[in-house]
């Protein structure tokens, strides 16, 4: 049967993990394939780097990280953050990662997905929806900049795609920048979309939820786990073993997400698979260096 | 000297760098005299089963891995390279494959599970081909798919997994040795089947 996956995410900037703690197990802290050799060891099931990189000169030391990791560890690597191009994929697939996570160029471009997934095959893009709950406080629409243009310019993509702010239905609208931009498009239709356009897997992160450690959000993640057809990795708010069991039965996700939870050793992905698969959830077993089932 | 065949279809990277990291001797070409030369042949990739076979007839290599498996060479297929062996794919149409193996390449029904079969399952073994003879029956490996090959004839087959239906996740027939599954991305298992493949490689030659 097929597995559910636990994935831990480094935020990497300049080629440096950002916030890095030193751990008996890691000799440099800040050093991404460290990170990733230590994940490999614990048992995770994939790995991803979110590329913090502010500026554009430096986004190339990213490719570097991807090689050096590919060198040693041998999982599947996301790479997400700051991809704009059709090149940019290319480079990173040729550095050596598997899949690529793309938010802000999806909403700035949705042909981009179709483009993408014509060319280097669904598997490997990954749309990421950040989304946020709609709620009485956001009771002033959206502002032209916020709409996307080919959604102002399409009556019918705008009637399909646009969150409708009088519903009394719970609702959830996409965001781009980091979480710090609405955009206007409601979070269901648009998973809906991207899978037409090619996209072959979610990475879904609940802005409502992100660092609260208070659980992923459970409604957002089943709603958008049972209107496509391809696998959901949940991601924002885990905190505790109960919340990786709710998001991966209740929430119906594939796979879930944690970066600071699994950063800062609170929880290690050990301790989360065998949580899980003591409560019936099917989970790959940590397997050691000598081949054996440590589980 | 191992050859891992490029031809333009994603990621050969990791497979070369997870020979590297087992001590066998690999290299990424897309020359058939280097295929020619090679004492074992891989072919991996990930995509379009279509895109797959065109590249390989436009860069004159159908031929030369056909001649190389029907000459013994032990051939290990990874995903796509499984796939092609059969004799054609229902993907865009009907494409026709290398029709080394009988049978062909069907996508997964649609009754709700979620396709591409992505992540981690189990391969329970009907055979053991000997780079898999220090693997747990029933071990995860890593899998990204949206078809799978069904064959005709069952001798071939040596792995089963279960997703929806149970279907051929590994194929066995003399030097040809097939995984739907990712060695090259199912760490410590996978490295040992890449370094299995190596030793079936040497004995061979």
């Amino acid at each position: 049967m097929l597995a559910k996956r636990i994935i831990p995410c480094l935020d990497v900037r300049d080629g440096r993990v950002v916030k890095g703690v030193n751990f008996v197990n890691i000799r440099d802290a800040g050093d991404p394939v460290e990170n990733a050799i230590y994940y490999d060891a614990e048992g995770a099931d994939e790995l991803v780097f979110l590329d913090i990189t502010a500026s554009h000169e430096k986004r190339k030391i990213i490719l570097d990280v991807v090689e050096r990791t590919a060198d040693d560890v041998f999982m599947p690597l996301t790479v997400g953050g700051g991809i704009g191009s059709l090149d940019d994929i290319r480079d990173l697939l040729n550095a050596g990662c598997d899949k690529v996570s793309i938010n802000t160029t999806a909403v700035r471009d949705p042909e981009f997905i179709g483009k993408a997934a014509q060319r280097f095959g669904s598997q490997c893009i990954v749309v990421a929806v950040d989304a946020k709950r709609v709620t009485s406080s956001r009771f002033e629409l959206p502002l032209p900049g916020e709409i996307p243009d080919w959604l102002r310019e399409s009556k019918e993509l705008e009637e399909r795609l646009s969150v409708d702010f009088e519903s009394d239905e719970p609702l959830w609208e996409v965001y781009t920048h980091g979480g710090r931009r609405p955009r206007g498009i409601d979070a269901v239709k648009w998973a809906q979309y991207m899978e037409e356009m090619g996209a072959g897997e979610i990475l879904l992160t609940s802005m409502d939820a992100d660092g609260t450690k208070a659980g992923f959000d459970i409604p957002l993640t089943r709603m958008i786990s049972e209107s496509v057809g391809i696998p959901v990795i949940a991601s924002g708010g885990a905190g505790n073993l109960e919340h990786f069991f709710e998001a991966l039965t209740e929430g119906r996700a594939d796979a879930a997400l944690a970066a600071s939870l699994f950063h800062y050793r609170e929880l290690t992905i050990r301790e989360v698979k065998e949580f899980l698969s003591e409560r019936g959830v099917v989970v790959r077993p940590v397997v050691g260096e000598d081949g054996k089932d440590q589980g | 000297m191992i050859a891992i065949v490029d031809y333009g279809m994603g990621n050969l990277r990791s497979v070369e760098k997870g020979f590297l990291k087992v001590g066998v001797e690999a290299k990424v070409t897309s020359s058939p005299a280097d295929i020619e030369d090679a004492e074992g042949l891989v072919l991996p990739g990930v995509g379009a089963f279509r895109d797959c076979m065109a590249n390989l007839k436009r860069l004159d290599l159908l031929d030369t891995v056909s001649r190389q498996i029907e000459k013994g060479k032990p051939y290990l297929g990874i995903c796509l390279g499984l796939q092609i062996l059969f004799e054609e794919s229902e993907e865009f149409g009907t494409s026709k494959g290398l029709g080394v193996l009988r049978g062909k390449v069907v996508r997964f029904p649609e009754q709700g599970l979620k396709i591409p079969h992505m992540g981690w399952n189990t391969v329970r073994f009907t055979k053991v081909p000997p780079p898999f003879e220090e693997i747990g029956d029933g071990s995860y490996f890593y899998f990204v798919h949206s078809y799978y090959v069904s064959p005709s004839e069952k001798d071939p087959v040596a792995g089963m997994t279960g997703y929806g239906v149970e279907f051929t996740s590994m194929v066995w027939k003399d030097n040809i040795i097939a995984t739907q599954f990712h060695p090259e991305k199912s760490q410590t298992l996978g490295l040992r089947v890449l370094r299995g493949f190596g030793d079936f490689v040497k004995r061979y030659a």
